[in-house]
């Protein structure tokens, strides 16, 4: 298809994203994308060169406080929550390789 | 139903207490929300717990609050100490938060009592709260109609009288849409005023915490509580907000308001158009001044909003990775765990998202599009400064329609098409708010929108008042 994105440009993205997808679903992001970005391209006709890029609304810069140490969270009841944990730390699988 | 504001005067004087109130909003809830299902987790104990506290304190003598022995719902997306948050995500599924959000601690400060956590679009993506991964809300009016959203289980909780107040959270219309398709009243608060301190984030610059109520009198009391500086939200203001309900019977005599003619036309149904319109009459009767007004560059908001909230939503949804909260699929290593975590516990929807984000942050093609959607940005903020040097107030309807039917918008487009008029604010960072206004043709409420420029939220109310009183007037 001729869209805005290609099927292997939404196998890339995916892929970047984390995310895994099988040919079905392939199909249909890429078709539902195309849409967004069809109606996207809409901004394409605005002469925006005069215009400079808004990142957020909040004029705020440089949010300072004191260098004062506060109680964190509870190191214990932050592990508890998650999905595998060991001495105090995060458990993970192998970071290269698979696991033994 | 009881209002918060004459509940909470009832429990202050002791003339009614706590414990009966939060009992009665679970009898409620019992009664009908197998039915509506705005409701995903009760948090029974605590609420009996704060209930006791509160009925104590008065006992004792003591003022528990402004909003003492209010039963309250708070959307899914915000985090309650030991209590279930989701985001209505499987990826979330089993997560019990170890902190409670800035806004819970201070509406419990202020004696209101959490009675649960409320369904949501997955994430707070959507606008008819059918992406949620534990099944769709229905519209307390017509149960066979969605209840818009992403904030559709809150809107619903109040319209279908379980609680008299909620909160929900605004992105590109989340409180202000589901408010009008429900017929209670909604508010997006002015980027910063309300700490977004445990709100799980979706799309950081344009995400707002609001109250949902029956009645303007209640948001505005509601908003008031949770409002105000908390360190720990950096794009918090840090000056004091102006309290909005001692204003709130002030009237908009002499006040301008500028009826926005982009969000008139195209692409908004006739009969929300005659309400819209009617709403100005009441407000021109009232003593304002109501005009239109073009502001050219709200119609690219919509295509702007869903480059930029799917770019900052594929950068916030990375932390959901298996490793430190929620469900973890196994994988052979770190990376191969990512992927098979993310690919089972997001929906469709959230994937949609992420890679339309991720696409448009990407090498090649950021100038193209998130570039471009972040100037038509100031575009937008330039047209409403422009407006409001003539202006105090604007209006236009909430949503395009009335509720529709389940399943109605399959298509996403369709879906996306629903924030059309509430994205504007949301770019801008302004206050607005949706006040139901009578019916549409099919007999279902429709919502009519009144926006405001920065920190001006205790104008806004009164245009809401006086809206509210005329609406009451014709029924």
């Amino acid at each position: 298809m001729s869209g805005a994105i290609s099927r292997e440009e939404v196998a890339h993205v995916a892929s970047l994203a984390r995310l895994r997808l099988d040919d079905n679903e392939l199909g249909t992001f890429t078709e539902q994308l195309c849409v967004v970005l069809d109606t996207a391209a809409k901004l394409n006709s605005l002469d925006l060169s005069e215009v400079p890029p808004m990142s957020q609304p909040c004029f705020l810069t440089n949010v300072m406080r004191p260098d004062v140490i506060v109680p964190s969270l509870n190191r214990d009841d932050v592990l508890a929550q998650a999905p595998e944990a060991e001495n105090g730390q995060f458990r993970v699988p192998p970071a290269m390789g698979e696991a033994p | 139903m009881t209002s918060a504001f004459d509940l909470a005067a009832l429990v202050r004087s002791g003339e009614y207490s706590a414990v009966a109130a939060a009992d009665t909003a679970f009898g409620s809830i019992k009664e009908r929300d197998d039915e509506i299902h705005a409701f995903l987790h009760l948090t029974k104990r605590r609420a009996q717990a704060q209930a006791a506290a509160v009925d104590q304190a008065v006992a004792d003598g003591k003022d528990p609050g402004p909003l003492a022995g209010v039963p309250i719902a708070i959307k899914d997306n915000m985090c309650t100490k030991g209590e279930p948050t989701t985001c209505s995500s499987k990826i979330l599924e089993g997560w019990r938060p170890p902190y409670d959000a800035t806004v819970v601690d201070r509406l419990e400060a202020a004696g209101a009592v959490i009675v649960g956590k409320t369904n949501l679009d997955e994430f707070a993506m959507g606008s008819s709260t059918e992406n949620s991964a534990f099944g769709p809300t229905r519209n307390p009016h017509d149960t066979s109609r969605v209840p818009g959203g992403s904030s559709g289980g809150s809107a619903a909780a109040v319209g279908a009288d379980f609680v008299p107040l909620s909160l929900g959270s605004d992105t590109g219309g989340s409180i202000r849409q589901p408010a009008a398709l429900c017929g209670v009243v909604g508010l997006k608060p002015s980027y910063g005023a309300v700490s977004r301190y445990g709100l799980i984030a979706f799309a950081s610059s344009l995400d707002q915490i609001g109250p949902f109520a029956h009645n303007v009198t209640d948001a505005a009391l509601c908003f008031d509580v949770i409002s105000g500086h908390d360190p720990k939200d950096a794009t918090s203001i840090p000056t004091p907000l102006t309290p909005t309900l001692p204003t709130l019977n002030d009237g908009v005599a002499g006040m301008r308001i500028g009826i926005i003619d982009e969000l008139m036309g195209e692409g908004i149904d006739d009969d929300v158009i005659a309400r819209t319109n009617q709403a100005a009459e009441a407000l021109t009767a009232a003593g304002a001044i109501v005009e239109r007004v073009s502001i050219p560059a709200t119609i690219y908001g919509l295509a702007a909003y869903y480059l930029i909230a799917p770019a900052e939503a594929s950068s916030n949804l990375a932390r959901f990775d298996g490793v430190r909260y929620g469900q973890r699929v196994d994988g052979a290593n770190v990376a191969a765990m990512n992927v098979a975590t993310r690919s089972a516990g997001f929906g469709d929807e959230v994937k949609r998202r992420i890679m339309l984000g991720t696409y448009a942050l990407s090498s090649g093609y950021y100038d193209a599009y998130y570039g471009k959607a972040q100037r038509v940005r100031t575009l937008i903020a330039n047209e409403f400064a422009t407006a409001y040097e003539s202006f105090d107030l604007l209006m236009s309807p909430t949503s395009p329609s009335t509720a529709f039917e389940l399943g109605a918008k399959s298509d996403p487009m369709a879906l996306y098409m629903c924030d059309v008029c509430t994205i504007p604010s949301n770019l801008a960072g302004h206050p607005a708010m949706s006040v139901p206004f009578g019916v549409g043709d099919d007999g279902l409420p429709v919502g009519v929108q009144i926006l405001a420029p920065m920190v001006e939220e205790a104008r806004m109310f009164r245009a809401a008042k006086a809206l509210e009183d005329a609406a009451k007037g014709m029924s």
